[in-house]
């Protein structure tokens, strides 16, 4: 054993690794990013050949996951809440096939929006695709947890999805590691073609089969090490507390908790636990990060005023929970403190000086002008931004691609100018498949693919289509009249409006490739060389 | 021994490699941490904390309830009054004097100055200033650490300790300067 003081997200790596990881795939996404960062920089990953590189989305790294449980060997997909939406497909339906090397698909869920779009609580996904969810509430369960998944995942022949919340994934602690790694599972044969190809006549029968085993999956959960009953001596009040959230139930109480409580880190929902402290207390308050997942199953239909939680107002229904929060459910006052200071102004993310996507904005806004009406379709990235003063420049921002399909449904509706504004790494992420469906119609949009040569925004991971761009804009059907590439500088101001100017006068699609390296990543290959010379 | 400590400043100004230092020092006192960073969007020069907790006995939250930080070390003088509620009553605040002014309505520099003195145990240094002056100018966040020694409640030595092991790797020089940052900012601490 050795002490480490790792992220969450860290432990959750080393876990693996030491699980007798062989593959890992995941596309870059907050919080989840620095798991696969861990295994890419990792000496016994290295030693071991782990594949590590960056997926081009998290669909394309769920299935190549897959493909290598299938061979046999343990793979981890990794990516934020949103990413499972993107990866839906293959994720419930290995729920179907099931796996042959064990699969954990660790999603980072992000209550709170720090930085993302919507708050969803990814055990729903595992409840629905009846696939076994664990939930860890620290940085040692992490660690702990990865081995017992993998080999839960192989014993049931299931993925099972670990599901994180932000505290965690970027949260610090010290954890004991095991100092020898499992030996990685060798390339086996044992997949069954019938199980794996769902054609209706199989999928029928895996249905039955994997309906069936939730039985036992529950069963599990009820003798899971990680679902604790701790018995308390004060009944008046019973607690549910699912990973974080126990955390923070304890620090309310440092000399114990005077009640029950009931941890919850493992599903499907141990309904026996659950119905032992619903008959032993008088009122239960379910505490858990994200959505009400646990008070919903509770509650049911039956209106019941001694379960308390956020669907009552006992806890808010939306953002993540803190100590103080908790404290409030539970009636405890809150330590004397300062008030607020009136006189702090807000200080929002901004795009870094000199960053291309700066430049983007102003020629985009400088031409825009002239027009009645222009609608900017925006996308993922940091150059959403761009939605903040001084550029005030985008009017949508749904998820990963939908700037250009957004842009194109706006031009069949009959806007013009439609303008959709994309990042290099959400392009190949997600975009491609919309710019074909545009130029297969030659819909009157144009497409400014903002190429900074990284993926920005989770702190510059490799991009997929790095050095391809034009390509593929041809390989889709683009006429080269209508792809331009622009180097976006103060200097190039009057070349980049004019091409801007011309290609939204085209009545067509047309791509225009803005491209300047990140400053962020700028600065370290600066760093670097620099560091490189003088070891020279 | 708890001390609960709430570091923070702007996307980019260093406060992590404080929190790295702080961590490596508990560490090896066997200590217990919990540390909660800021990763992602926030970081784009917009505000950022992050919560450090360490302590003799299990800690339970990663987040530090209202009232019950016991030290704010800030590279920002604004940035360290928008964490105030977290501070308890008789909590210290180190920060930096010079502010960061990435927005346009900064406020008046001496209307932060006069909210931080009122303020029971606060020190605010020109760590920028002290650093060029001093020949360490890659070392102010140190200096600011150093600072906050006693509030920390860990005994420098082994701090200096904690300075040597975390940048042994970059060579002597740098452990240097970043020992003479550490010394400087306990001076100023009197």
């Amino acid at each position: 054993m050795e002490k480490k003081l790792l992220l969450g997200d860290e432990a959750i790596a080393l876990g693996a690794l030491h699980a007798g990881l062989s593959g890992v795939y995941a596309y870059p996404g907050t919080p989840s990013t620095e798991i696969t960062e861990f295994i890419q920089g990792s000496p016994l990953a290295k030693e071991r050949k782990v594949r590590s590189r960056w997926c081009t989305n998290e669909k394309t790294a769920m299935e190549a996951a897959l493909g290598m449980s299938f061979m046999g060997k343990r793979a981890l997909v990794c990516m934020k809440h949103v990413g499972l939406n993107v990866c839906a497909d293959p994720f419930v339906n290995s729920g179907m096939t099931g796996v042959n090397g064990g699969v954990i698909v660790l999603v980072a869920d992000d209550p709170s929006m720090h930085s993302s779009q919507d708050e969803q609580d990814s055990r729903y996904y595992g409840k629905f695709a009846m696939i076994p969810t664990f939930e860890p509430s620290n940085q040692q369960e992490a660690y702990d947890m990865m081995e017992v998944a993998f080999e839960y995942s192989e014993l049931q022949k299931l993925p099972v999805l670990m599901r994180v919340t932000t505290r965690m994934a970027h949260s610090r602690a010290v954890v004991k590691v095991k100092s020898e790694a499992r030996q990685q599972n060798e390339l086996n044969y044992n997949s069954v073609a019938a199980n794996w190809v769902l054609l209706p006549a199989n999928a029928r029968r895996r249905n039955d089969v994997v309906t069936a085993q939730q039985k036992q999956l529950e069963e599990d959960a009820v003798n899971s090490t990680y679902n604790i009953f701790n018995e308390g001596q004060d009944k008046s009040l019973g607690i549910i507390a699912s990973g974080i959230g126990y955390n923070y139930v304890n620090e309310c109480f440092p000399k114990g908790c005077p009640y029950p409580v009931l941890k919850i880190s493992q599903y499907p929902l141990p309904k026996k636990l659950v119905r032992r402290l619903l008959e032993e207390c008088e009122k239960v308050l379910i505490v858990e990060e994200g959505q009400p997942f646990i008070e919903d199953i509770v509650r049911g239909v039956c209106e019941n005023k001694n379960i308390l939680g956020k669907l009552d107002g006992a806890l808010p229904r939306t953002g993540e929970l803190n100590p103080d929060i908790v404290k409030k459910a539970l009636g405890i006052e809150c330590d004397q403190c300062f008030a607020p200071c009136e006189d702090v102004t807000q200080r929002p993310p901004a795009l870094c000086m000199g960053c291309g996507h700066r430049d983007v904005y102003t020629a985009l806004n400088e031409v825009l002008r002239e027009y009645d009406n222009p609608r900017v379709f925006g996308d993922i990235g940091c150059y959403t931004l761009g939605f903040l003063p001084p550029f005030r420049a985008i009017h949508s921002c749904v998820d990963m691609g939908a700037s250009i399909t957004m842009a194109k449904g706006a031009a069949d509706a009959g806007q013009w100018p439609a303008v959709a504004i994309i990042g290099d790494s959400t392009f190949t992420h997600s975009g491609m498949t919309g710019l074909l469906d545009a130029i297969n119609e030659n819909a009157n949009i144009t497409v400014i693919i903002s190429d900074n040569l990284t993926t920005g925004m989770t702190g510059g991971q490799d991009s997929a289509g790095t050095n391809k761009f034009e390509a593929i804009c041809r390989g889709l059907g683009l006429s080269d009249e209508h792809l331009k590439v622009v180097v976006p500088l103060p200097k190039n101001m009057p070349e980049i409006t004019k091409i801007i100017r011309e290609e939204i006068n085209y009545k067509g699609t047309s791509v225009i490739i803005p491209r300047r390296e990140c400053m962020q990543t700028l600065q370290r290959h600066l760093k670097q060389k620099k560091t490189q010379e003088g070891k020279q | 021994m708890k001390t609960d400590i709430i570091l923070c400043g702007v996307g980019g100004q260093g406060i992590l490699s404080i929190a790295t230092i702080i961590g490596e020092a508990a560490m090896n006192e066997n200590l217990y941490i919990k540390q909660a960073e800021v990763h992602g969007m926030s970081q784009r020069g917009g505000d950022v904390q992050s919560n450090l907790r360490i302590s003799s006995n299990p800690i339970a939250s990663d987040l530090i309830a209202r009232g019950g930080a016991d030290v704010i070390i800030s590279m920002e003088p604004m940035e360290a009054l928008r964490y105030l509620p977290f501070l308890s009553k008789e909590g210290w605040v180190i920060t930096s004097s010079t502010p960061f002014k990435n927005i346009p309505n900064y406020p008046d520099i001496d209307v932060i100055n006069a909210d931080l003195a009122k303020l029971p145990h606060v020190i605010t240094l020109n760590i920028e200033q002290m650093a060029k002056d001093n020949g360490v100018p890659r070392s102010a966040n140190v200096i600011l650490l150093g600072a906050a020694q006693k509030a920390l409640g860990i005994e420098y030595e082994k701090l200096e300790d904690a300075i040597r092991r975390v940048f042994g790797r970059k060579g002597e020089a740098i452990v240097e300067a970043n020992i003479k940052a550490l010394a400087l900012g306990r001076e100023a601490q009197k």
